[in-house]
């Protein structure tokens, strides 16, 4: 599979389709393994690591439901297609940064993705568009088991799947949904929500995950326990925590509709009016502007657009995406006009 | 202004750093101040998760334990202490009576309830192992060769035996 293949089919998370697609961007499970006997990645030598990296690739050769993934090896790939692939969401910004025998296995619609080597020997990811957890759940437990029946994980009855990180130990999951929450974020209640999620022991990140700040009204929440509960039971609790979130920011969406509409409406076909004719745009202005857009299209504001667009949108104006686009290495001036190129193309060729 | 750290870009981040009553001025481009950024965050959850191991405060306790090394991988509590990572799978079972009281700090439980990796190649052999030798022990009695049967009994009795003692560790 060639990663330009990517760029021409977009991911089976950004589709906009799926339960509560307006509000829910998508959900992710992943699960963190580790071979028995042998140091975790950042303990182990050379030889070790590279041990792993070839036996894990061997055992994803004969597991059923993987057969339809690809291995890409860090050592092989360049800075730009790494970054490229962080920016999909397919891998963290950590596994791009160091190369020694590390890899990623990936499906071609970007459901799967399997890091090697990252903090852990193995972390498998699962990726749905829309409030989807148990699609997941179902599809990320069969691969488990289909390389469980290959490998041999650290494992203690009473511990679980031993991880790198204690934080991690048990079910070795976590599961995220990433919510668009502009309503809460107008009506100024979004830290009163956000405050009770880190009572409820959950976090909430950023759009671009671990470590980014959120922007654009998007968040994304993950369960921080690991050992303790099923793990049925971790995702009925982040599935009772974003009902709550959705329903919370349904009635912000109503109370903003019927007590402020000429502002709203304004907002927005401000917004998409910048959008479709600025020549030159900064990636938060893009992500701010994308945000109040998604929302005009949710409160049938804004028409001739679809919210496949719009979301693809939010991940091809990063700049490895942009960077992609062109032969020779373009400065972020040159690719504030790109950004700005592209936007106005989508946004004119969707209507 | 040049970037301290990579003397490369432009400086846009302006950090001070008071570390032990020193203070420190650090001028970073946008893309170095993010990596320490990423950094400090990690050190400060990891500060977290590690004021719970202060429990135990008995100099002689503490002494043991900063000794305590993993006989798979070498890595000695103190390295734990300062990365905030495990060396292996085997470090659980090293560490294991200083950990516990970590755990239920960070996860409010220490006891897993999730699944456990299937062993269909190893169980599958095991299951057919065994019923080769009680195959076998049917017809040793079936020719009334009770010396072999004794012995493929014992065998059997072995297995079984062995089987538990894995089912229950």
């Amino acid at each position: 599979m060639e990663l330009n293949d990517l760029m021409k089919n977009p991911s089976e998370w950004l589709k906009g389709s799926g339960p509560h697609s307006d509000i829910v961007i998508s959900s992710r499970i992943r699960l963190a393994r580790n071979l028995d006997k042998i140091p975790f990645p950042n303990w182990a030598n050379k030889k070790q690591v590279k041990q792993v990296l070839d036996t894990v690739v061997d055992a994803v050769g004969k597991v059923a439901c993987l057969n339809k993934t690809s291995v890409l090896k860090m050592a092989d790939i360049g800075n730009t297609d790494k970054q490229f692939l962080v920016e999909r969401h397919l891998m963290s910004l950590d596994h791009a940064q160091k190369d020694n025998s590390r890899a990623i296995v990936i499906d071609e619609d970007e459901v799967i993705s399997i890091m090697i080597n990252e903090e852990d020997h193995i972390r498998i990811q699962v990726m749905q568009s829309g409030f989807n957890l148990y699609e997941c759940w179902n599809i990320i437990n069969r691969i488990d088991d289909g390389l469980s029946g290959e490998l041999k994980f650290a494992f203690l009855p009473d511990w679980g799947y031993l991880t790198a990180c204690p934080t991690n130990i048990g079910t070795g999951m976590r599961g995220s949904v990433m919510l668009h929450l502009p309503a809460l974020v107008m009506t100024r209640q979004v830290n009163h929500v956000l405050a009770a999620i880190a009572k409820l022991s959950f976090t909430t990140r950023g759009l671009y995950g671990e470590g980014t700040q959120a922007s654009g009204n998007f968040f994304q929440i993950s369960n921080q326990v690991s050992l303790g509960q099923k793990e049925e039971e971790i995702i009925e609790n982040i599935n009772g925590l974003i009902r709550q979130i959705i329903e919370q920011e349904n009635q912000a969406r109503e109370v903003l509709l019927s007590q402020n509409r000429a502002l709203v409406e304004d907002k927005v076909n401000r917004s998409f009016g910048i959008l479709k004719s600025a020549h030159i745009i900064t990636s938060q202005e893009t992500i701010e502007l994308l945000s109040m857009v998604r929302l005009g299209f949710d409160l049938g504001m804004v028409k001739d657009i679809d919210r496949r667009t719009i979301n693809e949108l939010f991940i091809i104006i990063q700049p490895a995406h942009l960077q992609r686009l062109d032969e020779k290495k373009i400065s972020s001036q040159e690719r504030d006009v790109k950004r700005a190129e592209l936007i106005r193309k989508r946004l004119t060729n969707s209507r | 202004m040049v970037c301290d750290v990579c003397g490369k870009n432009q400086a846009t981040v302006h950090l001070t750093e008071i570390i032990d009553e020193q203070m420190n001025e650090l001028h970073l481009c946008e893309e170095c101040a993010r990596q320490k950024s990423v950094k400090m965050e990690q050190q400060f959850g990891l500060a977290d998760l590690l004021a719970g191991l202060s429990d135990f405060q008995k100099p002689s306790e503490e002494k043991e334990i900063i000794s305590l090394k993993c006989p798979e991988c070498g890595l000695m509590y103190k390295d734990f202490k300062k990365l905030g990572r495990m060396g292996c799978g085997e470090c659980y079972s090293t560490f294991r009576k200083y950990l516990a009281p970590l755990l239920k700090k960070i996860h409010g439980s220490n006891t897993h309830f999730g699944k456990s990796p299937i062993k269909v190649p190893k169980a599958a052999k095991e299951k057919n192992n065994l019923q080769d030798l009680r195959f076998m022990l049917q017809k040793a009695i079936q020719r009334e060769a009770y010396e072999e049967a004794a012995q493929i009994r014992d065998q059997i009795k072995k297995f079984q035996e062995k089987q538990t003692k894995d089912t229950s560790e």
